[in-house]
């Protein structure tokens, strides 16, 4: 019989998550309280809450990212109910390609929804024109603006709550609504009094993560907020990092984003924290969908309405610049051209080094990071060493900062002896890894919440150890879970933009760098080019996953 | 530690500054000027492949070093174009963690080069084309860099969007309130030419122009090269400052943009390029900077990118604009060095971004 290995197992994880964090969030507190002689001060502060080019950003970031979980839960909700729990036709279809929806890095969703709907030269406003036959120099919708800003964003956050409220409502037992119209109740009292409750601490996560989302976003607001003449706080703080850096302001500038999100999270313990929402404990039947009857073709028509601006409308205008020398004229048979596409993978020099290293990273991203996340998840869910709430913490506390500080940390972190690790793709691993594992770790953190314990006690009173149970119950149990979260960090990865930007260097381009190198320069064919080739590529990864996942869930017991 | 190192830069380039412009004080005997030789060539065969850090437009980027690698077949040349301001910084940031990436840099903010030489990152390297046919202005006299491109930030308008008598002829005209929404404008913090061309329009116009023309709603993108691509699009009528190559190469494209020099005189920017002192790949290093000045290379940039030449043999194009009939204002590159920091608070302050 093998020894218990987990309690040395489970510190170590602990360790290195605190190396991973506290070494990088240590170095931007020590950095933002200092000046530039390296002296205490609390003059950053005082410079943050009083100059202007500081308190403006900080407002503006608030309004957007209220704006944006608001807008993300009064879509998400009804549509993951839609998907989830009644009989839509497509429903399969329209969950697929919301999921899909999340492949798109946000910059790259701004700047398709920039040719869509830029003021002037924008598709969508040019259309317009022709068919009301309004002024040219009016427009219908202009992107360039704090409202064009959150709608974009909302476009590429609702995914992330969406996704967690249709899976919350597939996980819920069928037999609580059953029972509940048994006794009688309408179908809408049903809803009510238990559908939503079930369901409302997972949306309430989701406006969490849509808030913290819409917080720390960079590329988006960069590419719109900037021609539009304002700054969001993480554009603020990048522009803090141009000749010459000031990463003490920086530093000081992150430190309200981690005071609201250490409250947040506290507010969402308090919620999920009162009452046991372990709904999975042996064996249900599936949930009985709910009909719509005529409702039918009204909720199609909505799904699609939704998918169009995420999916349809930026990636009509991606493949349109594509294929055409000027990306506010479209394309027509006679004006097809493939010189974007030679430009971008024949005379682009940067274009081969980027993709290799992007998928080797996304790989051992994901890889290295599912398996911290599980670990964690279960440590935190299962109690499994004291100070097991340091460790949600920490695993949690990346959220908090933006990409681009914790970029600025770790790069304090390691670019000196004994881990001198900039200048190569070791230091983006442990980045993308780092800002992956909050999302990762609530994902499994949730799922190891409906997996209920006795299960697994089940297994220790038979003599299995921590690991072994892990292993043979709480992991094939998961498997769905786990698979989920290697590609949504896979993706993520991909995405990433605003901590690679610091990390990087000519040797260790990424794909999303190299795009945003692109857009400084208004080359917006390659753009194109390069972001649906990575689309079609991630896509398929996915889908091999996918494959995976369709595999029966539990072998039957021996 | 990024701390410490830039603050030495700030240092060394105040020293500059007051030292006087571009001319930097000379380091010893005037460097003798190098052939291409057989053994160079074979050097740099072997090394196989050299990394360019330029912040000129992406597409000319890559043809510059496709004829390079035409010309000199088995060396590869990376292209890593970013703004001049960025790759500044980028480079400062690598050096200081002793990564050593970058083997031959251009940079369109010739305070750049200053700064660089002061800290010792430049290798003295004198190609024979540039000692014989480079004007003095035009070169260092330690060798250590010369003006691999000129080029202007003119005026621009879209010509479906304006008419020819229409449009403004001088930045007087450009911040009349009829123009408001109209405007797209590079960033100092991003593009050398920019920076650039900020500290001359400050100098010559006042700030209380930018005032003036802050309150029209510019588009603010970043690169110098954006500007003229936006207006290609339709999505601004006018162009505050760009790059005159970018927008002379869309309008010999057919696309419908024209180019105004305003009466005041036009920023002029010259953007210099150097060997690295700790090059990874040096014999290559100085096989491409030897190729970039020579009259073929500087005629390709002129015939293919628009781009204006030092070279005293080299021909202007004749469908633009004569370079000598062109009013320019004066560049100051050891000003900007001085001054960047407290221009960009000053841009900052005005436009908001």
């Amino acid at each position: 019989m093998m020894r218990d290995l987990s309690r040395p197992i489970l510190l170590a994880v602990s360790g290195l998550l605190a190396a991973m964090i506290v070494l990088p969030m240590g170095w931007l507190l020590v950095v933002s309280l200092t000046d530039k002689e390296g002296a205490a001060t609390l003059a950053n502060f005082v410079a943050l809450f009083t100059d202007p080019t500081f308190v403006e950003p900080l407002i503006t970031t608030l309004i957007i990212a209220c704006s944006v979980s608001a807008i993300c839960c009064l879509v998400a909700a009804p549509l993951g109910w839609l998907v989830a729990r009644t009989d839509m036709p497509l429903a399969g279809i329209v969950r697929t390609l919301v999921m899909a929806s999340l492949v798109t890095p946000p910059f790259v969703g701004a700047i398709a929804w920039e040719m869509l709907a830029a003021p002037n030269s924008g598709l969508l406003n040019q259309l317009w024109r022709l068919v009301s036959g309004m002024p040219s120099d009016e427009a219908l919708f202009d992107i360039y603006s704090l409202t064009g800003l959150i709608f974009v964003i909302s476009c590429y956050t609702f995914p992330y709550v969406f996704i967690l409220v249709a899976n919350a409502l597939d996980r819920m037992p069928g037999e609580l609504e059953d029972a509940s119209s048994m006794l009688g109740a309408k179908t809408w009292q049903t809803a009510r009094h238990v559908t939503v409750p079930l369901a409302l601490p997972t949306l309430l996560a989701g406006a969490l993560v849509a808030f913290l989302q819409a917080l720390n976003l960079f590329g988006s607001p960069a590419i719109l907020a900037i021609p539009a003449g304002f700054h969001t706080l993480t554009t603020r703080i990048w522009s803090l990092f141009q000749f010459p850096p000031k990463p003490e302001l920086a530093a000081a500038a992150s430190v309200p984003l981690l005071v609201l999100t250490i409250l947040l999270l506290r507010a969402q313990a308090a919620v999920l924290g009162r009452r046991g929402y372990a709904v999975l404990g042996g064996k249900y039947g599936a949930p009985r969908p709910i009909r719509l009857g005529w409702g039918k073709g009204p909720a199609v028509a909505l799904a699609l309405f939704v998918l169009a601006m995420p999916l349809f409308l930026p990636y009509a205008a991606l493949f349109n610049s594509a294929f055409s020398r000027v990306a506010s004229r479209l394309v027509t048979p006679e004006t097809i051209t493939l010189h974007n596409v030679r430009f971008t993978f024949l005379e682009l020099s940067s274009t081969m080094p980027a993709l290799k290293n992007t998928f080797l990273l996304a790989t051992a991203s994901a890889t290295l990071g599912a398996l911290l996340a599980l670990l964690i998840a279960y440590i935190v869910a299962r109690k499994a060493v004291p100070g097991h709430r340091l460790l949600a913490f920490l695993a949690t506390a990346p959220l908090a900062i933006p990409g681009i500080v914790l970029g600025v940390g770790l790069f304090l972190a390691y670019t000196r002896p004994p881990l001198a690790l900039y200048g190569t793709l070791w230091i983006l691993l442990i980045a993308f890894v780092t800002i992956e594992l909050p999302a990762a770790y609530q994902q499994l953190g949730s799922a190891f919440h409906a997996v209920h314990p006795e299960l697994e006690e089940a297994g220790r009173m038979l003599g299995a150890t921590r690991l072994r149970t892990l292993a043979d119950i709480t992991a094939p149990l998961l498997r769905s879970a786990v698979i989920a979260t290697w590609c949504f960090i896979f993706v993520a990865t991909i995405r990433e933009l605003s901590a690679a930007v610091i990390l990087f260097t000519s040797e260790t381009k990424v794909l999303s760098v190299l795009i945003f190198d692109l857009k400084e320069s208004g080359d917006v064919g390659a753009i194109a080019v390069l972001s649906l080739s990575m689309v079609a590529i991630t896509t398929i990864v996915i889908a091999a996953a996918n494959r995976l996942h369709v595999r029966p869930q539990m072998r039957p017991a021996t | 530690m990024i701390r410490k190192i830039t603050r030495r830069h700030v240092l060394a380039a105040s020293a500059a500054a007051t030292a006087g412009a571009l001319v930097t004080p000379v380091r010893g005997a005037p460097p003798e000027a190098q052939k291409v030789t057989a053994e160079l060539i074979d050097a740099a065969r072997k090394e196989g492949k050299l990394s360019w850090y330029t912040s000129v437009d992406l597409a000319l980027g890559e043809k510059v070093a496709a004829a390079f690698e035409a010309k000199y077949p088995g060396i590869k040349v990376k292209v890593e174009r970013s703004g001049a301001e960025r790759n500044y910084q980028r480079i400062g940031q690598e050096y200081q963690n002793k990564i050593y990436n970058c083997d031959v840099v251009n940079s369109s903010d010739a305070a750049h080069l200053v700064v660089w030489k002061r800290a010792g990152m430049l290798a003295s390297y004198l190609p024979e084309e540039v000692a014989q046919h480079f004007p003095a202005a035009h070169r260092d006299p330690d060798g250590m860099f010369a003006s691999w491109r000129i080029t202007l930030s003119p005026l621009g308008y879209n010509t479906k969007l304006v008419k020819a008598e229409e449009a403004p002829k001088s930045y007087a005209e450009l911040v009349d309130p009829k123009w408001a929404g109209k405007i797209v404008k590079a960033h100092p913090g991003y593009s050398g030419t920019i920076m650039t061309a900020t500290q001359q329009l400050s100098r010559d116009l006042g700030w209380a122009w930018f005032e003036k023309l802050a309150k029209l709603k510019v588009m603010q993108v970043q690169s110098a090269t954006e500007p003229p691509k936006k207006l290609a699009l339709g999505e601004r009528a006018l162009m505050a400052d760009g790059g005159e190559y970018v927008i002379e190469e869309l309008r010999t494209r057919g696309e419908p943009v024209e180019i105004v020099y305003p009466t005041e005189g036009t920023p002029l920017i010259t953007g210099p390029s150097a060997v690295m002192a700790r090059a990874p790949n040096p014999s290559a290093a100085r096989l491409f900077q030897a190729w970039s000045m020579t009259r073929e290379a500087q005629q390709l940039n002129i015939d293919v990118g628009a781009l204006r030449s030092a070279h005293s043999q080299a021909k202007d194009r004749s469908d633009m604009k004569r370079f000598a009939d062109i009013k320019t204002l004066r560049e100051e590159p050891g000003v900007v060095a001085d001054q960047a920091d407290a221009l960009k608070a000053q841009y900052l302050k005005i436009f908001k971004v």
